[in-house]
């Protein structure tokens, strides 16, 4: 779908931050408020915008840190549908929270969160490996969050060091 | 006995007036939870490619002198960037040099070309050091006052009823610090007239040149027909590539004059640093996408802070550029040096006061918009609060 650039500008502003007051979003993006409840509204009957999530460092809240794996999967694609049809049915698990296709040495590559590792192991033995046409798994646990989103966690080093008054 | 120091200290040193805002600075320094929006610089660090380039050249042991002009390869750089970006052809060889911001840049420019008494007309309101550069290489600055009823934009007539016999030169800022003005081609087109008429040389500086916010294109002074050989551009990286620390700046010119300002840059400097240049190097040649992600994210903010000083009741122009906005507070019925110093301590929000830049920025005070979008929802907050306290019968927006 083609967008005006004046429809990208919004997108663009409120992809940065979606809690902008629309007043604010509009006099950014030099157009009316009208205009910009209309292109929001509309984007979002088109699925162009998906969902308003907020990025949170969960390890920093006491007894909800979790665990994360990224799991590589191998499956045999099916006549007719490819890899859409094993792609549907593993996108349903309310504990994938993303699957990607990937070119390479695997096929599926999902992000699985979890309370526990012993969560996340049986979601894997029980749920996605038994899934017919999933030839092989390597799960990978997450460490350590760097960076999100495009979001730099921890960014405590950058912070603004100009001076308070320069000409 | 106390010694004596002022029978040492130059004419000249002892002419130059103190920065104006000195005093100001240190009480918005020792302040707590200020929202500046008096830094003249970008909000955005350096972008970690141009930073990581800088370390590797340590890393590597690039510690040495580079020649005087700067390292080849930037040059060839520069001059590429040159000609893409603004249409100017510049040799590498002999008509750039880096230097130690686009300060000395044109600090150099007027050693090179002012006899005593020579005069330089600068388009006010301005940045503070240009007439100071003036007085220091023995020139006198002559300001060229201009109005925001016209847009902070000089016209040929102002400039030439300036023009005396002892006129060598002007300097002109385009976008402008403080204003964010910014001239079109047929405004430079009629400035270039008078010049070529009385036979003027142009220092232009162009270092806000990449924060343009309009769709069209850049002008540099030195592409207007017949004002290559008249122009000594002056550019740099501090504010569009967001290097302001780095301090690297560089010019270009006709050779005849390149080499003059070498000659003194050579005894002053020898060289911009090594290491730096190489994380200038890295910044034209692979940086560029970053800096137009910063624009567009500078001309949002603009858009929102001009829109809503209006709406508060300070009248504001579209600034065309740079990070800058210079809304009157002429209703507030304060001088801008008190309306700046009383909106600090009643809302600590800092501003700088327009007469900082030239008598025509009394009225007026500097916001820069190089700050997040929630410091400047809330500084324009304490603003529109300010106001209402000051004066209740301006109409503001509830």
């Amino acid at each position: 779908m083609k967008l005006t650039s004046e429809e990208l500008e919004i997108l663009k502003i409120i992809e940065e931050n979606h809690r902008l007051p629309i007043e604010t979003i509009a006099m950014m993006a030099m157009t009316s408020e009208e205009e910009v409840q209309r292109t929001i509204k509309k984007l979002e009957d088109v699925k162009i915008i998906m969902s308003y999530p907020t990025l949170i460092d969960w390890s920093k809240v006491e007894g909800q840190e979790g665990v994360v794996a990224m799991i590589d999967v191998k499956v045999t694609p099916k006549r007719g549908v490819g890899f859409d049809e094993v792609a549907g049915r593993i996108a349903r698990f309310p504990e994938v929270s993303s699957l990607y296709l990937m070119s390479g040495a695997y096929d599926l590559s999902i992000t699985v969160e979890g309370k526990t590792m012993q969560q996340i192991a049986s979601f894997v033995s029980e749920k996605l490996s038994p899934i017919e046409n999933v030839v092989s798994t390597t799960t990978h646990f997450m460490l350590k969050k760097y960076k999100h989103d495009g979001v730099i966690f921890d960014d405590g080093d950058e912070k603004d060091r100009r001076m308070v008054v320069t000409l | 006995m106390k010694h004596d120091y002022a029978s040492y200290i130059s004419d000249t040193a002892k002419d130059l007036k103190p920065s104006g805002i000195r005093r100001f600075f240190d009480l918005a320094a020792q302040m707590e939870g200020v929202i500046s929006l008096g830094v003249g610089e970008p909000d955005f660090i350096t972008p970690w490619g141009t930073r990581e380039a800088a370390i590797l050249s340590l890393e590597q042991g690039y510690t040495s002198y580079t020649a005087n002009p700067g390292l080849f390869e930037l040059r060839q750089e520069i001059t590429n960037y040159l000609d893409s970006r603004f249409g100017v052809q510049y040799d590498p060889k002999n008509q750039i040099i880096v230097t130690i911001g686009a300060s000395q840049a044109i600090d150099l420019a007027f050693r090179a070309i002012l006899n005593q008494g020579d005069e330089v007309l600068i388009v006010e309101p301005a940045f503070v050091s240009y007439g100071p550069l003036v007085a220091i290489a023995g020139g006198t600055p002559v300001p060229v006052s201009t109005i925001a009823e016209n847009g902070f934009k000089v016209t040929p007539e102002q400039l030439e009823s300036a023009i005396t016999n002892r006129t060598k030169a002007i300097l002109l800022c385009s976008p402008n610090n403080p204003t964010g003005t910014t001239l079109n081609k047929a405004e430079l087109s009629a400035i270039a007239k008078i010049v070529e008429k009385h036979d003027l040389i142009v220092v232009s500086d162009e270092i806000y040149a990449e924060l343009l916010y309009e769709d069209e294109p850049y002008t540099s002074f030195s592409s207007v027909e017949g004002m290559y050989k008249r122009t000594i551009l002056i550019n740099g990286f501090s504010k569009g590539f967001a290097m302001t620390g780095w301090r690297l700046g560089f010019l270009a010119a006709p050779k005849e004059l390149v080499e003059v300002m070498l000659k003194i840059f050579q005894y002053t400097t020898m060289c911009a640093p090594h290491m730096l240049q190489h994380g200038a190097l890295e910044a034209m040649r692979n940086g560029y996408h970053e800096v137009e992600a910063m624009r567009a994210s500078y001309r949002r903010r603009r858009n929102y802070v001009v829109q809503t000083l209006n709406q508060i009741g300070l009248d504001c122009h579209t600034p065309g550029g740079a990070f800058y906005v210079f809304p009157s507070i002429k209703s507030t019925g304060l001088t801008s040096e008190q309306f700046a110093e009383e909106l600090l301590m009643q809302e600590k929000v800092a501003v700088v006061p327009g007469s900082v830049f030239g008598e025509s920025g009394e009225g007026y005070v500097r916001c820069s918009y190089a700050t997040s979008m929630q410091q400047l929802q809330e500084a324009l907050k304490r603003m529109q609060r300010f106001i209402e306290s000051r004066c209740p019968v301006i109409r503001t927006t509830p």
